[in-house]
């Protein structure tokens, strides 16, 4: 379960605005990729963003390319998780393996607004606005939450690899 | 029970039936990655294993910055050699061969039948010739080269049915356009889209590979058309191994089946900034640019330098715009040399730059300033994508980026005849 301050963003963010394709190949320290997240959609975002934050956009959020530092760069910022209309499917993947939690919550969308607290529990697959209004969403799959629990594919292999 | 394209291919590599939705756990065929692929081999090395798994497997092509245009994409560049020697992976192309997707269909990797996973959103280029082809992420393929498998969802399918035959001067750039501003970004979110009907089957796996590069435009997992005799006339004395073709059953289950007919259809551009903000030609007519790229993986094959070069013979190009060529391969590179395609272009004023992504995304060779407006074949116009954010870029077909060239504005092809 997470509670966090919500940054609101629209339709179809893509991670060139995310985290822009100059910084790819140069920008490699976990803290420096988190100073560019939405860099170029909100200047604002990566200054005043505090762990446990959470990420609230509408449909496609993040579609474009399959670059992870569009994951890892709200990760690095502490964002506690996204929640969209809608994902675009690299970009879920990509935070999945990041261990940064998505929640697809297309009727929460319009009653949740930029400053609010929102709360997100993972267990019983429910979101509750400010307002007091509460939006189901569907959990993941077993074989996500599992990635997600063990923080990430990265430590997920480890320990499948030690399993082995 | 009769099965998309999708389904087949997951229940063939899972040994089971699967359906749209469920999740496997899957070994892929083959491994693309390119300039990402040290950061690849940093995930890689946190497992503590010496090598990876199947090097036979890994196809790394370096693309996005080359030659390197700096100190540190020289470095990056210097690890990956590094990291191909330590793990003796085989099917290694280094600088100048050309743009991975370009490479790994030429070259024979992208067969049909076979499942390909690559670290690049394009990967989706080689179900133009009947393969499942998706993209991935960086950690994804450390872990596949930990491991060998990776959890993939089976996803829903979209068939388009394409009928009609184009009009002069309208290809398949502007197809995929026109069915990108119809759908949306969004239009294949996590969706296998099929092209298929007689437009589809006439097209060559050139224009397919136009098709399936921008369907990732469209959100999609993989596209996919039929193999055909073009198909296997393409892989004749190319393919790496033998192949068992997998075709959709009659009467699978499709999320949507939507038809498209080319008759009539007009050359389209996307404008600034997303690729489905598309319109006819000629409501972007007379505008401005700066700078015309022609190449990258969607546009730079022989026939979109033919089409070119065919409009700007004994031609020359706006004093005011800078034509940038960049054939998607030292194999498209050479071909077009030898027909003269390239002496035609350089006659006519554009600037021929060697195999690569180049300014595509960003990195070099040809990066916007503030005000500046760039017409491109590539598959994306985000803002700052290739250069400042200030900056802005329309996406076209090779013969509309041609017959702009001309006047340096943007240009309908139909009134510049070749």
């Amino acid at each position: 379960m997470i509670k966090g301050k919500v940054w609101k963003y629209g339709d179809d963010v893509n991670t060139d605005v995310i985290f822009p394709g100059r910084y790819t190949y140069t920008v490699t320290d976990p803290g420096e990729i988190a100073s560019h997240a939405l860099e170029d959609l909100d200047p604002a975002f990566a200054k005043n963003v505090k762990p446990g934050d959470v990420v609230v956009a509408g449909k496609n959020f993040g579609c474009g390319s399959s670059r992870e530092q569009a994951a890892l760069c709200l990760k690095y910022a502490g964002v506690a998780a996204v929640v969209a209309a809608s994902f675009a499917r690299i970009f879920f993947r990509n935070a999945i393996n990041a261990g940064l939690p998505t929640v697809a919550a297309p009727e929460a969308i319009p009653h949740i607004n930029a400053g609010d607290e929102i709360t997100v529990d993972f267990q019983v697959g429910e979101l509750t606005a400010a307002d007091g209004s509460s939006y189901k969403f569907t959990a993941l799959p077993p074989e996500v939450i599992g990635i997600l629990e063990a923080g990430g594919l990265v430590p997920y292999v480890k320990k499948e690899l030690a399993n082995k | 029970m009769p099965q998309t394209f999708a389904e087949k291919i997951f229940s063939r590599k899972a040994g089971r039936p699967v359906a749209a939705g469920e999740i496997v756990v899957l070994e892929p065929d083959r491994l693309l990655s390119h300039d990402n692929t040290a950061a690849i081999a940093a995930t890689f090395g946190e497992f503590g294993l010496e090598r990876i798994v199947d090097p036979d497997k890994a196809v790394i092509v370096l693309d996005h910055c080359v030659p390197a245009a700096t100190e540190k994409y020289a470095q990056n560049h210097l690890e990956i050699r590094k990291f191909v020697e330590a793990n003796d992976i085989e099917h290694f192309f280094d600088v100048g061969e050309g743009v991975c997707h370009q490479v790994f269909a030429e070259q024979g990797f992208a067969l049909p039948g076979e499942l390909v996973l690559g670290a690049d959103s394009h990967t989706t280029t080689y179900g133009a010739l009947g393969a499942f082809a998706a993209g991935i992420g960086r950690t994804e393929m450390a872990a596949l080269y930990a491991t060998g498998e990776l959890w993939l969802r089976c996803p829903e399918s979209l068939r388009l049915e394409v009928t009609g035959e184009f009009g002069a001067d309208v290809y398949p750039k502007d197809l995929v356009l026109y069915i990108i501003g119809d759908q949306g970004a969004d239009g294949a979110l996590y969706r296998s889209v099929e092209f298929a009907g007689p437009t589809v089957a006439a097209t060559s796996p050139s224009g397919r590979m136009t098709l399936c590069n921008m369907a990732a435009e469209m959100g999609a997992k993989n596209a996919y058309v039929a193999p055909d005799e073009k198909t296997r006339a393409f892989l004749a004395g190319r393919a790496r191994r033998t192949f068992d073709e997998v075709l959709p059953d009659d009467g699978a289950a499709y999320e949507r089946t939507l038809s498209y007919d080319v008759a009539g259809l007009e050359p389209r551009v996307a404008c600034p900034h997303t690729v489905d903000n598309v319109v006819p030609v000629g409501e972007a007519a007379g505008t401005r640019v700066d700078q015309i790229v022609v190449g990258t993986c969607t546009n730079g094959r022989i026939d979109d330098l033919v089409v070119a070069a065919n409009i700007l013979r004994n031609r020359r190009v706006a004093p005011a715009v800078r034509v940038l060529v960049f054939p998607a391969s030292r194999a498209t590179y050479l071909e077009a040399l030898g027909i003269g395609a390239l002496a035609t272009l350089a006659a006519a004023g554009c600037i021929i730059m060697n195999p690569g992504c180049g300014p595509c995304l960003g990195a070099h060779e040809g990066i916007l300033a503030a005000g500046e407006v760039c017409l491109s074949t590539a598959n994306r116009n985000f803002r700052g994508r290739m250069g400042s954010t200030e900056a802005e870029v329309y996406l076209c077909s090779p013969a509309t980026a041609a017959a702009s060239a001309l006047h340096g504005r943007i240009t309908d092809p139909r009134t510049v005849r070749a």
